[in-house]
């Protein structure tokens, strides 16, 4: 059981208000990725579920029951840090108990819980190394494991993969979307990295400045982002958004088109450009083209094999229906 | 080649300043081991000029059949380890102290410094004559305000003043360091913990104390090879009256007061020995806590 309200919930340091006014719902069960740039209160958000910080303001229920001014260790919720926080000085087996040595459990369950966790994290092998003695894939298993053991109403993600490096990183994404697939319980993660939030997410919620600009499923927010900042953010690599006359063609202010949305033509097509530089990715192929007169540059999506060079001409066709239009405040028409 | 080069380089550049501290450790070490070996009472006319006798091991033997022996190792014993007890307990408490942010923190922090800087010898003056008199002192002013009647410190008390001055000289020391330790613990750390149950005392006992436990073996070595030599804070105060009387004192007294250079060169190769064995046994655990 996990469910999640926010209720009207603020956070402010000193005279700075990080987080106005935020109501936000997670339904039990939900894998919730909450993604922004850095410095959008993704993390306070967390810290303020978590208990960590205190809210200014507003009310945050978990399961119904108001836990506002419960501290942290009573929300029976479990945190995995972006350091990882495990205690050098104790031995992963040791880790991994902390939680419940800490709850008076008996000797015998705690062995129990913790070969459990071990078993399921693959590291049984290690238990009685101490942290330091780890690889870094190692070591994030081990904090999941002393965040399992506690058999928690939720689990909040803080930024957790971004000490990994990029192998690890999709070996670790896997991982945790098939524990969440396997516990079936409340998952909270927060990344600055969209794709993270794309490939997990059931629910993908994007901050800016302590605001949620949109909430919904990764598809939908691809498919149909609410405003120009979640068009932008959203994505890899980004939308081009276009501004003036050629948005004013389709009675908007800023139109937006994702790169995979361009067929492009060396002989015909609707807008005009050079190539500029390429990035090769074997599958896909991405160019910058400039010159087009609609924006610096416009980057658009070609098969593997595309024999254009630098400098080149191409023309541009935007797929049918796939154009978005945002108004004058950003906002999705 | 270039660091080979470098290298001899660095040897030749270095090479004064080794032999410099060589020489200034070799010759008196190799000085007293000569005199321990030798009748030198300058008051009976012994000089190197004339010749000393060889005694062999008559001093060595002397030193310790000596009824202030055992008596001088005891009270060096109580004082270092009754300093190294009040200095890391409450350095631990203040460096948590310090930690926890409050107005003035740079100006707090240098006050607790301070007593560092201030001589061993004029400390043990101040002590003596402002807080531990027994008619003039603060200490016997405070006494009688509770009608109670006055302690005179340094013949009553003895030890426990000299402890007392002791560790006030040495709890910054031991402050700062713990200080820049606890500084460095990672706060996501606590904030696990926290998550994890543990409430303020257990987490400064499960997490703060095994951080600090590498702090705490350096500050203990560091804080016992000095306090196996203090001597002025005893020198002004009982002069080693009082049951007072350190190994280090106690030397001080066969070669100055006694004239008796052999007998006190003997005694300082014992204090040799005792601080080598304090130091293998110290570094030992500081190698096993820096493996860890």
């Amino acid at each position: 059981m996990g469910r999640i309200t926010l209720d009207k919930v603020t956070k402010k340091f000193g005279e700075v208000e990080v987080i106005p006014p935020l109501d936000l719902t997670i339904e039990d069960g939900e894998f919730v990725v909450f993604v922004g740039p850095s410095g959008c209160g993704k993390s306070t958000l967390l810290r303020l579920i978590a208990g960590l910080e205190d809210v200014s303001s507003g009310h945050i229920q978990i399961d119904g029951r108001d836990a506002t001014e419960v501290p942290p260790a009573k929300r029976g919720l479990a945190m995995v840090f972006q350091s990882y926080a495990l205690y050098p000085h104790m031995s992963v087996r040791k880790n991994i108990a902390f939680p419940l040595r800490m709850a008076g459990l008996s000797k015998d369950e705690q062995d129990k819980r913790v070969s459990g966790a071990a078993e399921v994290l693959n590291l049984t092998a290690y238990l009685d190394r101490r942290p330091g003695q780890l690889s870094g894939g190692q070591r994030q298993r081990v904090a999941i494991g002393r965040a399992i053991v506690r058999e928690p109403a939720a689990f909040l993600f803080d930024e957790p993969l971004s000490n990994l490096d990029a192998a690890l990183r999709v070996g670790m994404r896997l991982e945790i979307s098939e524990l969440h697939k396997r516990l079936e319980t409340t998952m909270i993660y927060v990344t600055h990295d969209q794709v993270e939030a794309m490939t997990m997410a059931d629910k993908i919620v994007v901050l800016r400045a302590g605001n949620i600009e949109q909430v919904g499923s990764p598809l939908e927010l691809y498919q149909s982002p609410r405003n120009t900042f979640v068009a932008g953010f959203i994505g890899s690599p980004r939308m081009n958004l276009i501004e003036g006359a050629e948005a004013a063609k389709h009675d908007a202010t800023t139109i937006g088109i994702r790169p995979e949305h361009i067929a492009i033509s060396p002989t015909e097509g609707t807008w005009q450009g050079k190539v500029g530089v390429s990035e090769h990715l074997g599958s896909d192929t991405f160019f910058h083209v400039t010159g087009t007169g609609l924006a610096d540059a416009i980057t658009v999506r070609a098969g593997g094999e595309v024999s254009l060079r630098y400098g080149d001409t191409i023309y541009l066709t935007p797929e049918e229906g796939k154009l978005h239009r945002f108004d004058a405040k950003g906002l999705r028409i | 080649m270039a660091t080979q080069h470098s290298r001899a380089a660095a040897r030749l550049m270095m090479a004064p300043a080794v032999i410099l501290l060589l020489g200034w450790m070799l010759v008196p070490l190799i000085l007293t081991l000569y005199f321990s070996f030798k009748r030198y009472l300058p008051l009976r006319g012994d000089s190197l000029g004339k010749g000393l006798d060889w005694v062999g091991f008559q001093n060595y033997a002397r030193f310790v059949t000596s009824s202030s022996f055992w008596p001088s190792i005891q009270v060096t014993l109580i004082i270092v380890g009754g300093v190294l007890v009040v200095t890391v307990l409450l350095g631990t408490l203040l460096a948590v102290l310090l930690d926890q942010p409050m107005w003035g923190t740079g100006i707090v922090r240098i006050l607790v410094i301070s007593p560092f800087f201030v001589m061993p010898t004029v400390s043990g003056l101040v002590w003596k004559n402002m807080f531990m008199d027994s008619t003039n002192g603060l200490f016997a002013h405070l006494w009688r305000a509770f009608g109670a009647a006055p302690v005179d410190w340094v013949s009553q008390q003895s030890l426990f003043s000299i402890i007392l001055i002791v560790s006030w000289e040495w709890l910054p020391f031991a402050t700062l360091i713990l200080l820049t330790a606890i500084q460095s613990l990672d706060s996501e750390q606590l904030e696990a913990a926290e998550m994890d149950g543990a409430p303020a005392l257990k987490r400064f006992w499960f997490i703060v104390i095994p951080h600090l436990s590498r702090a705490i073996t350096i500050v203990i070595l560091i804080q016992t090879i000095f306090l196996l030599s203090i001597f002025a804070e005893i020198y002004v105060t009982t002069a080693g009256a009082f049951g007072t009387k350190t190994l280090t004192y106690l030397i001080f007294q066969r070669v100055l007061e006694s004239q008796n250079v052999g007998l006190g060169s003997a005694g300082g190769v014992y204090a040799i020995i005792l601080a080598n064995i304090v130091a293998i046994f110290l570094m030992r655990i500081v190698g096993k806590n820096l493996d860890a």
